[in-house]
């Protein structure tokens, strides 16, 4: 069963070759078999699973069954689910509780999705490997030293390893695309305000962007379809028509204009993640697509404004963990302030307080212009750069991350270089553009992710063209030995 | 060295939404601590800010009523600070792009003298909660039901020079802002608090002093002496070779003095940014234009009407002007009385307003409507009653007696304006009193008073005073 | 610009975290490290560019003046370390 995707187990369950029931069951039993080595989970909710398995099965007796209903799934313990712990993988909300679903808890529950559990991140979405989360450290499918990438490296681990067909993310500066192209899975970051950040614990609100991790671009099309959607909760929240995001899936891509930016195969990338990428786009070749290099000349700046955008949005963002209301408090706090530093200081991670810090320093008095002003202005000619290119060419593409994932512990001595590594991801969300990243092949026996990004609100093209590419390659389908059977 | 008083002021007005500026409770007062503080106000992780469009409204009516420029484009931006009552750890206010820009506000200060008041700026922003202090095993407790409720503050240009024109200014500002129907104004609940900014400097410089803030002041009254308090001590730091600091003060109204509240003074750094939940608040001209549509006739523009179409004086109508409700009430009755309106002025802010103070009550909880009083008017004007007649018939109806009309028949009160029925008195009052006729007769003019007393006596007070005279002044000089 | 211990002491007390004494020097660094890279950004030409807050320039929607949310006093209060009397207690705030 667990070698199946979304669409396929959406037609078994249609066919009755097995039910909701068994088929929860099956992956609870995978989790708890194989989580104990990966970390993926930080809340199981093995009850309630079961309960709305079999209220699943009733709809479908009932002839009410969506073509998601009874498919069991994880939510990335960033988004807030009512009456389930949601803790944002930091000992700051370690026992909370929120009385309310986010927009896409909502909207998943109401296709009658089945949510086996909450799935680990990097603390407060705060990093690109895993390791800071307060309940430990992901570990990768295809090799346990590793790291799965993050923030969302839960949820592409638990994908990798098929503990459980799909699973949430979150976006900010590559966590959904970065650790799918990590694990070997499919993720999109869609076009900004696309998915409502309602009960979505924020990090950088501007940057901020929910979306699908699953094993094709047909399931995240399948997911997309019951996750996008104009909320009133969010003033960010595009209101504009969904399409149904299967509709061009199968749209041949013969013409498509691909846009290489020169600046993607420079210093920096690991010539193996660079053969593979190479690979990739002769296969788009092979397919019909017509290659072109294009430019991004201010792309190397975009990880500086980044740095001080998101770090600044996140000062202030988690100042409301201040311990008075929900949260983490200090014992025996000696005052106000102290109440207050002590709560926080031991509440966060050590990631998390150090971005704190950063975006304090770039608001703070005398700074302003030349740290924050300046990166806002950066952010438009990025953004500009990419609508030039974007009269030209169709989509763009690159490798998503410029290694393959490092060995736990080998960059968290140094945040910057870690920082660094972010070159391909965050101008994206600087833009608000939909990014896609799909399996592309492996290097030393761990996998490379495609990046393909497009303009505003193209989702489905990306996934069109994502798909395209899946039917003609196997890459998607591997599963790391460990965890196949 | 004579000094001059520098007073600029910030007022914060709640508006009178049904919600919160960007969440969907309410905004009662007086509910149970935190029964109206709902996720997106308590800060909880994950909501996030919606803007209510009757605070955008109520913002461009106001900018619209002192002529301001109204921004096509503003900003939300985040003030932040850590404070129990704040409970996202900043405050959703405006800095650099404001809703409402440049302004006036033209204050009356006397019979002739309108002094303008430039306004810098109004902006919207969300309210704090409350710490309350009473001893919760040693610690504060906070209740965040005003958490969100919203706020227009409004800057004025440093332009008052005394505690007088602050008070004439806010005063202004106050009738200003119920007219419009944006905020109840009721100063007790806080709906309207001020801060004050103060500074001295020697007269004829143009350049400012050092100022100092005084924060919350919740009333007109305690303005004044807030304001006085301050003057008085910058002056004596001044003159006795000191200097001002810059600083946020409290004034204590049960010690009445200012102090320095250093708790709140470390080192501010707000750290304003734009608020990224929030896009930019773009208002077009037709937004604009259709607001204008609604406003009501404003107390300067209801002043000068009333000045013109009824004669009255500018004190007279500056007083009625003060409150929308004062205003609609003196109308009603002249309306409805169809007497002089100096006599419904007169009534209005002389027996009423009287009554009305003494029992503390307004005019909106009078106990005399509009339309009673004026049918006591009509019934002076139509000569049916005297005006001293009047007056105790007012306090019958003030009593709950009933009405003017009914007052009058019960107490057969109904002026005698009959020429045959007063004659006979004034006949029998002469008869009776033959030694002070005599002495009128020789020339001692003053006992015409006399004479009136005696008529007025005999016949309760019934008479009507002007036939009274005339009849007996005839009388006195026939025989 | 560098960044000192004073400078970590100074915004670590803006943004009310207690940080290790030891550590302090360490996150001098570190900071120092990512602003020098940040600064980077002077390198481009942004004169009269417009910053940029949001993904895209739209504007913001207006919500209807309505109540519609009720008392959840209790559910919110479940996750407080510390109430009374319907109150959020906290150590006493002194004015």
């Amino acid at each position: 069963m667990h070698q199946k995707t979304i669409a396929e187990l959406s037609q078994a369950l249609a066919q009755g070759t097995y039910s909701s029931e068994e088929l929860t069951k099956h992956y609870l039993q995978r989790i708890k078999q194989w989580d104990t080595s990966l970390n993926s989970f930080i809340t199981v909710c093995e009850e309630t699973a079961l309960a709305s398995a079999k209220s699943a099965d009733e709809a479908r007796r009932q002839g009410k069954a969506g073509p998601l209903t009874g498919i069991p799934m994880a939510q990335k313990d960033i988004f807030c689910t009512n009456g389930i712990k949601t803790t944002c993988a930091s000992k700051m909300l370690e026992n909370f509780t929120a009385p309310y679903d986010a927009m896409v808890v909502e909207k998943l529950n109401a296709q009658g999705m089945v949510m086996l559990g909450k799935t680990n991140m990097d603390e407060f979405a705060m990093g690109s490997s895993n390791e800071h989360s307060h309940f430990g450290p992901v570990k990768n499918p295809w090799n346990l030293d590793c790291v799965p990438g993050g923030s969302s490296g839960g949820s592409a681990a638990a994908v990798a390893a098929r503990l459980v067909p799909a699973a949430t993310g979150t976006d900010t500066g590559g966590s959904i695309r970065q650790p799918a192209a990590l694990c070997g899975i499919t993720g999109i970051k869609p076009t900004y305000g696309r998915v409502s950040r309602y009960g979505m614990i924020a990090f950088a609100s501007s940057l901020d962007q929910g979306g699908p991790m699953t094993q094709t671009a047909e399931d995240a099309a399948l997911l997309l379809n019951a996750m996008a959607g104009f909320d009133e909760r969010d003033s960010t929240s595009l209101d504009a028509p969904v399409p149904d995001f299967t509709a061009d899936l199968n749209q041949p891509i013969k013409g498509l204009r691909i846009g290489l930016p020169k600046e993607y195969f420079s210093a920096g990338l690991d010539p193996a993640v660079g053969d593979v990428i190479m690979a990739a786009i002769k296969e788009y070749e092979k397919l019909g697509a017509i290659i072109t290099e294009v430019s991004l000349p201010n792309n190397h700046l975009a990880g500086p404004a980044y740095y001080v955008i998101a770090p600044a949005e996140c000062s202030s963002n988690l100042a409301r963990f201040d311990g008075v209301r929900y949260g983490y408090r200090c014992k025996e706090p000696k005052n106000l302030e102290d109440l207050y530093k002590r709560s926080r200081g031991e509440g966060f991670g050590e990631e998390v307080k150090r971005r704190i810090m950063i975006g304090t320093y770039a608001l703070s008095s005398g700074y302003y212009d030349a740290y924050y002003l300046k990166a806002q202005q950066m952010r438009r000619l990025i953004s500009e750069d990419f609508k030039r290119v974007f009269e030209k060419v169709d989509v763009i593409m690159g490798p998503t991350y410029p290694s393959i994932a490092f060995k736990i512990g080998e960059h968290s001595k140094d945040p910057l270089e870690m920082y660094l590594s972010d070159f391909y991801t965050i101008a994206i969300n600087l833009a608000g553009l939909p990014g896609l990243s799909i399996p592309a092949g492996f290097a030393n026996s761990l996998p490379v992710g495609l990046q393909i990004v497009g303009p505003y609100l193209n989702d489905s093209k990306l996934l069109n063209v994502g798909h395209q590419f899946q039917q003609h390659t196997a890459w998607h389908q591997k599963i790391p030995s460990q965890f196949a059977k | 060295m004579e000094w001059e008083t520098v007073i600029g002021l910030e007022v914060h007005v709640q508006l009178q939404t049904a919600s919160k500026i960007f969440s969907g409770a309410s905004t009662a007062y007086g509910a149970l601590p935190n029964t109206q503080a709902c996720g997106v106000d308590l800060g909880l992780p994950g909501v996030l800010p919606v803007l209510n469009a009757n605070t955008v409204h109520m913002a461009v009516k106001f900018g619209l009523s002192v002529d301001a420029e109204i921004a096509h484009r503003s900003v939300f931006a985040r003030k932040n600070y850590f404070y129990p009552d704040l409970p996202k750890g900043y405050q959703i206010s405006q800095f650099e792009l404001p809703i409402v820009g440049k302004g006036h506000l033209d204050i009356q200060l006397d019979e002739e003298t309108v002094k303008r008041i430039g306004i810098t700026r109004a902006h919207l922003e969300e309210d704090a909660g409350k710490s309350l202090h009473e001893d919760f095993q040693g610690m504060t407790g906070i209740d965040l039901n005003r958490a969100g409720t919203p706020l227009l503050e409004i800057v004025s240009e440093p332009d008052m020079r005394s505690a007088n024109e602050a008070v004439a200014y806010l005063k202004t500002l106050h009738a200003l802002v119920r007219y419009l129907e944006i905020s109840d104004g009721n100063m007790q609940e806080g709906s309207f608090r001020c801060d004050a900014n103060i500074s001295m400097r020697p007269k004829g410089q143009s350049k400012l002093g050092t100022r100092a803030e005084i924060k919350n002041i919740n009333s007109f009254r305690f303005v004044e002496k807030a304001i006085n308090y301050e003057v008085e001590r910058q002056i004596q730091v001044l003159e006795s070779g000191g200097s001002i600091v810059q600083e946020t003060r409290l004034y204590d109204s049960d010690r009445d003095e200012t102090r320095s509240m250093r708790s709140k003074e470390e080192a501010n750094d707000y750290r304003y940014f734009p608020d990224p939940d929030l896009l930019p608040l773009n208002i077009d001209d037709h937004f604009i234009g259709e607001i204008k549509k609604t406003l009501p006739e404003l107390p300067h523009e209801k002043r000068q009407r009333f000045e013109k179409a009824y004669g009255l004086s500018t004190y007279d109508a500056n007083n009625l002007v003060a409150s929308r409700e004062l205003a609609e009430y003196f109308e009603t009755v002249l309306k409805e009385s169809k007497a002089p309106a100096k006599l419904v002025v007169n009534w209005v802010m002389g027996e009423l307003s009287a009554a009305l103070n003494k029992e503390s009550l307004d005019i909106t909880t009078s106990k005399i409507t509009a339309s009673a009083l004026a049918q006591l008017l009509a019934r002076i004007n139509d000569n049916t009653i005297s005006g001293k007649i009047a007056k105790t018939i007012f306090e019958g109806m003030w009593l709950g007696e009933g009405d003017a009309d009914s007052i009058i028949e019960k107490q057969g009160l109904k002026q005698i304006t009959d020429t045959s029925a007063i004659e006979p008195i004034i006949d029998e009052v002469m008869a009776n009193n033959p030694q002070q006729l005599a002495q009128y007769r020789e020339g001692k003019d003053k006992l015409f008073g006399f004479f009136i007393g005696q008529v007025m006596k005999a016949c309760a007070g019934k008479a009507n005073p002007a036939q009274v005279n005339e009849l007996l002044r005839k009388k006195l000089q026939q025989d | 610009m560098s960044v000192t211990a004073e400078t970590i002491v100074s915004i670590a007390h803006l943004a009310r975290l207690a940080l290790d004494e030891k550590a302090i020097p360490h996150y001098a660094e570190d900071m120092n490290r990512i602003l020098h890279w940040v600064e980077q950004m002077n390198s481009a030409d942004t004169q009269g560019i417009e910053p940029m807050a949001h993904p895209r320039d739209l504007g913001q929607r207006l919500r209807p003046d309505e109540v519609t949310e009720s008392d959840q006093r209790e559910c919110f209060q479940a996750n407080a370390p510390q109430t009374e009397a319907g109150l959020y207690l906290v150590p006493q705030v002194i004015e």
